[in-house]
């Protein structure tokens, strides 16, 4: 069968985090610093209203384009915190999480060889969404001496008459990295420019620490009408596993994207679709109690972190820390596997997200500070035994 | 509210150095916060959530509807602040509706409970009546669920 697989899924190489993850699986006790997701259940007024979806028997189809209450739900969210405004019948598509989002908006843009720009290291599906849309990923190197924020000069070195799209995730994962207007700013007058269309994945904007205000790259002049903005409930609220996210942009291209959603996905499940009317109506007070635990833990692991010699300055969003281990001389990948093997406490290794992440691993404060206090303790233990400080 | 003190409502126990790393502060800077904190009577005391079922099958817990009469000059205070001091009164509010004072007392078992209120409470001059309601189960106290909320099942490694 395997001579039947189409080329361009065959050459997709195997996710590494998926060894990672089989790796960590086959072991007992492990503290898990490497989980993406948050590791607060769901806030209880979200799942009742889930529960009470079912109850009142709401199990059918809903519109492609989502439950019109829901939409018109994120379309004043989205005015509300982030400042843009939306026409909810025409412009907001609900989908199944982000990623569903990023497929159906490349596959809507893209013509075979188009060039899809994306800054690395980066959450793991970028590059291969781009592929098995037939379009090329080029990716762009961030820096830990700029914070990992992305910068126009790299950026401008890479663009070619066939750049098309570019797509941004800020707060990163894996970095924590945030973009401040200064910082977005050169970056939205390139993409006027050379006319191009930005992907702006926001899913982490919530999760934006010490009082910063997230702001979306649709804000800056001459970019609405060229972004489009991706977000959903997985992260700031706890809901990855309700599948729930929404992309919001120009109406012909919502257009384009319905057409691929409605064959492929026909509509997000509708008990969780209520439940997102609830969690945009009234999560805020839950949302910002989430954030509030994230940021303490967050300052809690740098603090240790620094102390045992691997230094890592504050990321200001999302819920990782990217540490840089060079001091200890091992690749990222030795310094995961030992760790595990030796402390039993698990990070992703930096080069899951690129090969720009080697010399650094993703640490999840995802996780519960009692957890996140053994695993700094342990891990203290495994780099004062490096053998190069 | 400030966050120091909603971390020490959630777990007093907090070592004061992990409060420092936190909150990005000193543990010495932690100290101080915490001793005014206490000095200005925000913090009242430190106690443990007990389970009491688990502990004695015969424990007591009842919520007392109290009315009374409210005094020329000193309204509810005085007679308020006298049932407060008994031992055996957990919690004592003054509150809006029906009745005047909810008083929570506690017991060993339900004959103490009774005897104080028929002993005690009751025969207080300005008391007009009491209505006694016995806890039965808990589910939850001071924020702290008493059931499990969620099994822990998440994926160990994920993107």
């Amino acid at each position: 069968m395997e001579d039947k697989i189409a080329a361009h899924v065959r050459d997709i190489p195997r996710s590494g985090i998926r060894d990672f993850f089989e790796i960590v699986q086959s072991m007992h006790d492990v503290i898990s610093l490497g989980i993406g997701e948050p590791d607060f259940v769901t806030p209880w007024h979200i799942r009742e209203a889930a529960l009470f979806s079912l109850e009142k028997g709401r199990t059918g189809y809903t519109s492609n384009l989502g439950l019109p209450k829901l939409r018109e739900a994120i379309a004043n969210y989205v005015s509300r915190k982030f400042h843009v405004d939306y026409h909810a019948p025409s412009e907001v598509l609900v989908s199944v999480g982000v990623s569903e989002a990023i497929d159906i908006a490349l596959r809507a843009l893209l013509n075979p060889g188009d060039e899809v720009l994306y800054h690395e290291p980066c959450y793991v599906s970028y590059n291969p969404s781009v592929t098995l849309a037939h379009g090329k990923a080029v990716s762009v190197p961030v820096h830990e001496r700029d914070n990992f924020q992305l910068r126009a000069g790299e950026l401008a070195k890479r663009i070619t008459p066939k750049s098309k799209i570019l797509l941004l995730n800020f707060p990163t994962n894996p970095t924590g990295a945030t973009m401040p207007r200064e910082a977005l700013e050169p970056i939205a007058e390139l993409c006027v420019k050379h006319d191009l269309i930005v992907l702006s994945d926001e899913i982490y904007a919530e999760l934006t620490y010490d009082g910063a205000e997230h702001v979306s790259i649709a804000t800056l002049p001459g970019m609405r009408e060229r972004t489009v903005f991706l977000h959903g409930l997985s992260k700031g609220w706890a809901m990855t596993g309700f599948r729930i996210g929404y992309a919001c942009a120009p109406a012909p291209l919502i257009e384009a994207m319905m057409k691929i959603h409605q064959y492929a996905i026909l509509c997000a499940p509708i008990t969780t679709q209520d439940a997102a009317i609830e969690a945009l109506e009234h999560g805020d007070a839950a949302v910002a109690h989430m954030r509030e635990k994230y940021e303490l833990r967050r300052n809690y692991i740098v603090s240790a972190l620094n102390e045992m010699g691997l230094p890592c300055p504050t990321p200001r969003g999302a819920f990782y820390v990217f540490a840089d281990i060079r001091p200890t001389g091992l690749t990222s990948r030795d310094f995961s596997l030992r760790l595990l093997e030796e402390q039993k406490v698990a990070v992703v290794p930096g080069t899951a997200f690129g090969k720009d992440g080697e010399g650094f691993v993703r640490c999840s404060y995802a996780t519960s500070l009692e957890q996140i206090k053994i695993a700094m303790e342990r891990m203290a233990v495994f780099v004062a035994g490096c053998p190069r400080r | 509210m400030e966050t120091l003190l909603r971390l020490l409502q959630q777990n007093a126990t907090v070592s004061r150095e992990d409060l420092a790393r936190q909150l990005n502060l000193t543990v010495a800077e932690v100290n101080d916060r915490i001793a005014a904190l206490e000095k200005d009577g925000v913090i009242r005391g430190y106690q443990a959530i007990v389970d009491r079922e688990r502990l004695d099958q015969n424990t007591v817990t009842a919520f007392i509807e109290v009315r009374i009469t409210p005094e020329r000059g000193g309204g509810f205070d005085r007679i308020a602040q006298r049932i407060a001091k008994f031992d055996q009164v957990v919690s004592c509010y003054l509150i809006s509706g029906g009745y005047d004072l909810l008083v929570v007392v506690e017991g060993t078992s339900l004959r103490e409970v009774a005897s104080f209120v028929s002993e005690k409470l009751s025969t207080i001059e300005s008391v007009i009546s009491t209505a006694t309601l016995f806890r039965l189960k808990t589910y939850k106290e001071n924020g702290a669920l008493f059931t499990a909320d969620v099994p822990e099942d998440r994926l160990v490694v994920s993107p």
